[in-house]
C-alpha cells in the first residue's frame, strides 16, 4: 500500500509539471496583455510598454518560462500583477470559503443522491424510479447559474429565507455560515445528486440481479439489508468513481456558483483573473485545482481496498 | 447517547444559540457601515501608476487634492488655502490650508506636495504638458511653495484640479519618492478616509476608515471640492461581479450603494420599496468612435471622413443605452454643458449621411480594403457599439470585418501598430467619463503627435498647433475660441468621433442613506447612513 502512495504521488509530479506548461502555454498564445489592463482604460501606448517591460512580459516565451518554472520548482507561485500579494497569500485567502461550498456540496449529495439512487433501483420501473430518474436529466441539463438565480428569486427574494450572496467564515458563528452557504451548496448540488443518483441506481441495479441476492432474499433477510449489506456495499467501487471523477464537475461548478452567490472562493478568484490577465494566479489556480483534482482520486483508489477486500496494493 | 441524539442537541443549541448572536452582533456594531458595491474590485492601491477608475476612485477616498472641481467645473482652492500668481504670470505661489495633516500624524508640507506633482507629472499627460512649462518648484516655508514658469501656462490650476485619470493626489514625500513606474506601498494619505489595509481582502472587501483628524473645508461639498465632512464610520467596498445578484443584494438591503448598475436592470430597483436610482454624474460619459491613421483605408482622409458620415450617435445610443432619459445627443467634443462646448463642424456625426460617405469613399478611391471593427463583448456599455458601427459601414460601402472579443483582448489589441490583417485594427469604440475629456489637453483622443499618440495615432502639425496655443492662452475666452478650432480640426481630419452623450445612474438604499451627492466619480463624504 505505501508503495501504490509513493509511486501515485509521484506519478503526479509529470502529470502537474505537463499542466504548469499547458497552462503557461496556454495564456501565453491567448489575446490579451496585462499591461493594457495595469495601465487601466486610459493607458497610454508608453505607459503600457513601460509596464510590459516591468512585467518581463518582453521576454522571449522560452525564458519567461523558465524563470517561472524554476521559481515554481522552489515553491514560488510567484506574484498577482494586480494585487502585489503573493498568489500563495490570495489563494490562502480564497481556499477556506471554497472548501466550506465544496464539503457541503459533497454531503448534500452523498446524503440525498446514494438513497435517491438505492431506492429508484429497488423500485425499478415504478414511477418513483421515474421521477428520479426525471430528476436526474432535469439536475444535470439546467445550467449551475439558471438554477441558482431561480432558488435566490424563490428563497431569498420572495420567501426571504435565505440571503441573497456572500459568506460568513465559521468564525462568525456556525448559523450565519450555514446559513449564506445553504442556497449555494443547493445550487452546487443539484448536478453533482444527478450524476451519483444515476449511477447508485445502475450500479445497485446491476447488483440486485446477481445470484448472491436472490440468495439473500431467500434467506429470509430484509429487504433493506440485502440493500445496504449485500447491494450497497457490492456497488460501492463504480460510485465511489464516479464521487471522484465528479471532482471535476464540482470544480467547474464552483467557479460559476461562487460568481452567482459572490462567494469570495477559489472560483471567483479564477474568474477574476481570467479577466485581468493575471497570468501568474490563473497558473496557481490551476496547478492547485489539478493537485486537488488528483489527490482526490488517488484517496478514491486507496477506498476501493476498503470497499472491496479484494483489492490489494 | 447515540450520535443521532448528540448531533439533534447540537442543531437545537445551534438553533438557540443563532438569534443571540445575531443579537450581540447589533449590539456590538454601533458604528455606521455604509456598504457599496463598485463597478469592479480594487486591483491597484496607486492611483498614480494606472489610469484605473478604481484605483482614481480610491485616491479620491484616500487623498486629497490641491485643488478641485466644482458641479459647474469652476476650479476652487482644496488642500490649497490661497494663492497669488505674478504679474508675468510666470510664479504661482501656493499656500496650504491649516490643519492638513497625513494619516500617521505627519503635517502635509510644501516638500510633500512638490514631490507629489512631480510623480504624477511623470505619468499623467496633463502633467507632462504642465512640466514643460515649468522651471521649478521650491518650497518657501512648510507651508508654502512655488511653481516657477518658463513661460506662461493657461492650465496651470486647471492640470492641477484634474478631476479624473490620473487624478494629481497628493502623498506624503518618502510615498512620493517612489519611481513613477513602481507602485507605492505605503497608503498613507491625508484624505477624508483611511484605507485599512489589514482589512483588505483583494477581490472580496476593501475597507476604508473615517479619518476623525481630517479637517474638511468651511464650503459645502461639490464634486472633490468644499467640505469633505464624513458622515459614516466605515465604508466597505463589496466586490459583486455580477449585476443581477448585486441589484438582488441592495432591493434585500444587504448592500447599501450601487455605483452603477446596469440601465437594463433599472425597471427591478425602481420597483423595489426604500431604493432609489439617480444620475449623479450630470456631465455623463460620451461613446468615442475611433479610428486608425496609420493603415489602409483609414490612412486616407476622405475615407475617414466618409466613416464619420456614415455613422451617427442615436443609432448607438438607442442600440447600447436605450431610455432616452438616460442619453443625449450632443454635437461637442468636449462634453455637453460645460464651457467649451461647441457644436461647431460637428454635423458630419449627428446624422447619417450614407450618400455622402459614399460619394467620399468614391472621390477617395477606395478599394475595398478590409475594415477590422473591433467589438467588445463583455462591457455592458460597450457590447453593441461594435455591430452598429458595422452596420453604417457597410450601408455606406465599407468592406466590414467586424471582429468579437472580450474588453481585455480589445485594449490589449488596440495598442499594436501592426496591420490589421497582421493582428492589428482599423476601429473601436469605447466609452470615456466626461471629466477625463473636457478640454483638449487632457482629452487624449486630441492628441495628433504621430507615433506618441493615443491609439489611432493621429498625425497633424496644424492639430498639435492649436492644442499647443490652446495650452498657453491664460485668457479662458480666448481659450474657448481655440477649443473651437480644435473640434472643427479634429473632425476635418477624423482623430474621432463623438458617439454620443450617456448617463449611468447609481443606486441606494434611500430608507437609510441620505444627502448623496454626485460627481464624475463617486463620492462617500457628505452623505449619511441611518
Amino acid at each position: 500500500m505505501f508503495g501504490f502512495i509513493v509511486n501515485r504521488l509521484i506519478a503526479t509530479i509529470p502529470v502537474l509539471g505537463m499542466v504548469a506548461i499547458f497552462v503557461f502555454l496556454m495564456l501565453r498564445l491567448t489575446p490579451g496583455d496585462p499591461a493594457a489592463v495595469l495601465a487601466g482604460d486610459n493607458g497610454t501606448p508608453q505607459q503600457i510598454a513601460e509596464i510590459r517591460e516591468a512585467l518581463g512580459l518582453n521576454e522571449p516565451i522560452p525564458v519567461q518560462l523558465g524563470i517561472w518554472f524554476s521559481n515554481l520548482l522552489q515553491g514560488d507561485f510567484g506574484q498577482s500583477y494586480f494585487f502585489k500579494k503573493d498568489v500563495t497569500e490570495l489563494i490562502l485567502l480564497r481556499v477556506g470559503p471554497t472548501v466550506a461550498l465544496a464539503t457541503t456540496t459533497l454531503i448534500i449529495t452523498i446524503i440525498v443522491a446514494i438513497p435517491l439512487g438505492i431506492i429508484a433501483a429497488y423500485l425499478h420501473g415504478t414511477w418513483i424510479d421515474r421521477g428520479v430518474m426525471a430528476f436526474s436529466v432535469a439536475g444535470f441539463s439546467i445550467p449551475v447559474f439558471v438554477l441558482g438565480y431561480i432558488l435566490v428569486y424563490l428563497f431569498a427574494l420572495e420567501i426571504k429565507l435565505f440571503p441573497v450572496q456572500g459568506y460568513k467564515p465559521l468564525a462568525d458563528g456556525f448559523w450565519p455560515f450555514i446559513h449564506h452557504l445553504v442556497l449555494p451548496s443547493i445550487t452546487l448540488s443539484v448536478i453533482y445528486i444527478a450524476l451519483i443518483a444515476r449511477i447508485t441506481r445502475a450500479s445497485v441495479l446491476e447488483i440486485l440481479n446477481e445470484d448472491y441476492i436472490r440468495t439473500a432474499y431467500a434467506k429470509g433477510l430484509k429487504p433493506t439489508k440485502v440493500l445496504m449489506k449485500h447491494a450497497l456495499r457490492n456497488a460501492a467501487v463504480p460510485i465511489v468513481t464516479v464521487i471522484g471523477i465528479g471532482i471535476a464537475l464540482l470544480i467547474g461548478g464552483v467557479v460559476v456558483t461562487e460568481s452567482v452567490f459572490n462567494i469570495p472562493g477559489l472560483g471567483r478568484l479564477t474568474v477574476d483573473a481570467v479577466l485581468g490577465r493575471d497570468y501568474p494566479t490563473i497558473q496557481a489556480v490551476i496547478i492547485v485545482f489539478s493537485f486537488v483534482y488528483v489527490l482526490i482520486n488517488l484517496l478514491i483508489d486507496l477506498s476501493y481496498s476498503l470497499l472491496d477486500p479484494r483489492i490489494r496494493y | 447517547m447515540n450520535w443521532g441524539r448528540k448531533i439533534a442537541q447540537g442543531a437545537m443549541a445551534a438553533a438557540l444559540a443563532a438569534p443571540m448572536m445575531a443579537g450581540l452582533g447589533t449590539a456590538a456594531s454601533a458604528e455606521t457601515t455604509l456598504r457599496v458595491v463598485m463597478h469592479s474590485d480594487l486591483k491597484i492601491v496607486d492611483p498614480i501608476w494606472t489610469t484605473a477608475y478604481m484605483s482614481r476612485n480610491y485616491g479620491y477616498m484616500v487623498y486629497d487634492t490641491l485643488f478641485a472641481m466644482d458641479e459647474n467645473t469652476n476650479i476652487h482652492p482644496q488642500m490649497v488655502d490661497s494663492y497669488t500668481v505674478s504679474d508675468d504670470k510666470k510664479t504661482y505661489t501656493f499656500t496650504l490650508r491649516d490643519g492638513l495633516a497625513w494619516h500617521d500624524g505627519a503635517p502635509v508640507t510644501s516638500e510633500d506636495c512638490i514631490a507629489s506633482i512631480k510623480r504624477w507629472a511623470k505619468k499623467d499627460g496633463m502633467g507632462q504638458k504642465l512640466m514643460e512649462f515649468v522651471k521649478e518648484m521650491k518650497a518657501v516655508d512648510a507651508k508654502t511653495f512655488q511653481m516657477v514658469l518658463n513661460e506662461p501656462y493657461g492650465l496651470v490650476t486647471t492640470s492641477l484640479a484634474k478631476p479624473s485619470s490620473n487624478v494629481p493626489f497628493m502623498m506624503p514625500k518618502r510615498v512620493a519618492d517612489t519611481s513613477a513606474d513602481e507602485q507605492i506601498t505605503d497608503y498613507t494619505g491625508s484624505g477624508p478616509f483611511i484605507f485599512k489595509a489589514d482589512e483588505w481582502r483583494p477581490g472580496d472587501v476593501a475597507v476604508f476608515a473615517k479619518n476623525t483628524a481630517y479637517v474638511p473645508r468651511k464650503e459645502p461639498a461639490s464634486w472633490g471640492s468644499g467640505g469633505k465632512v464624513v458622515n459614516v464610520d466605515r465604508v466597505e467596498w463589496i466586490s459583486i461581479k455580477d449585476h443581477q445578484t448585486a441589484v438582488n443584494a441592495l432591493i434585500e438591503g444587504e448592500v447599501d450603494y450601487l455605483e452603477s448598475p446596469p440601465t437594463d436592470l433599472l425597471p427591478l430597483m425602481e420597483g423595489a420599496e426604500g431604493v432609489t436610482a439617480k444620475i449623479l454624474n450630470p456631465l455623463g460619459n460620451q461613446f468615442m468612435f475611433r479610428l486608425n491613421h496609420l493603415h489602409p483605408p483609414f490612412d486616407n482622409v476622405k475615407i475617414r471622413r466618409a466613416a464619420l458620415a456614415a455613422i451617427d450617435q442615436i443609432g448607438f445610443l438607442q442600440a447600447v443605452i436605450g431610455n432616452p432619459d438616460y442619453y443625449k445627443e450632443c454635437p461637442a467634443m468636449f462634453v455637453c454643458g460645460t464651457s467649451l462646448a461647441t457644436d461647431k463642424g460637428a454635423e458630419i456625426i449627428m446624422k447619417s449621411d450614407i450618400p455622402l460617405a459614399k460619394k467620399l469613399l468614391a472621390e477617395a478611391g477606395y478599394d475595398g480594403t478590409p475594415v477590422v471593427v473591433m467589438q467588445s463583448t463583455d462591457v455592458d456599455v460597450l457590447n453593441n457599439l461594435g455591430p452598429v458601427a458595422a452596420d453604417k459601414l457597410k450601408r455606406a460601402g465599407f468592406n466590414v470585418d467586424l471582429q468579437a472579443m472580450d474588453w481585455q483582448t480589445l485594449v490589449s489589441r488596440r495598442s499594436k501598430k501592426e496591420k490589421p490583417a497582421d493582428g492589428g485594427w482599423n476601429v473601436f469604440m469605447t466609452s470615456w467619463t466626461a471629466a477625463d475629456i473636457l478640454n483638449p489637453i487632457m482629452a487624449a483622443g486630441f492628441r495628433a503627435n504621430c507615433g506618441d499618440a493615443w491609439f489611432g495615432w493621429p498625425c497633424d502639425a496644424e492639430m498639435e498647433k492649436l492644442r499647443d496655443r490652446f495650452a498657453r492662452e491664460t485668457n479662458p475666452d480666448e481659450q474657448k475660441l481655440i477649443a473651437v478650432d480644435i473640434q472643427v480640426r479634429a473632425l476635418e481630419i477624423a482623430t474621432h468621433a463623438n458617439a454620443g452623450q450617456w448617463y449611468g445612474p447609481s443606486a441606494w438604499r434611500s430608507d437609510r442613506v441620505s444627502d448623496v451627492i454626485g460627481g464624475p466619480m463617486p463620492i462617500f463624504w457628505n452623505l449619511s447612513k441611518k
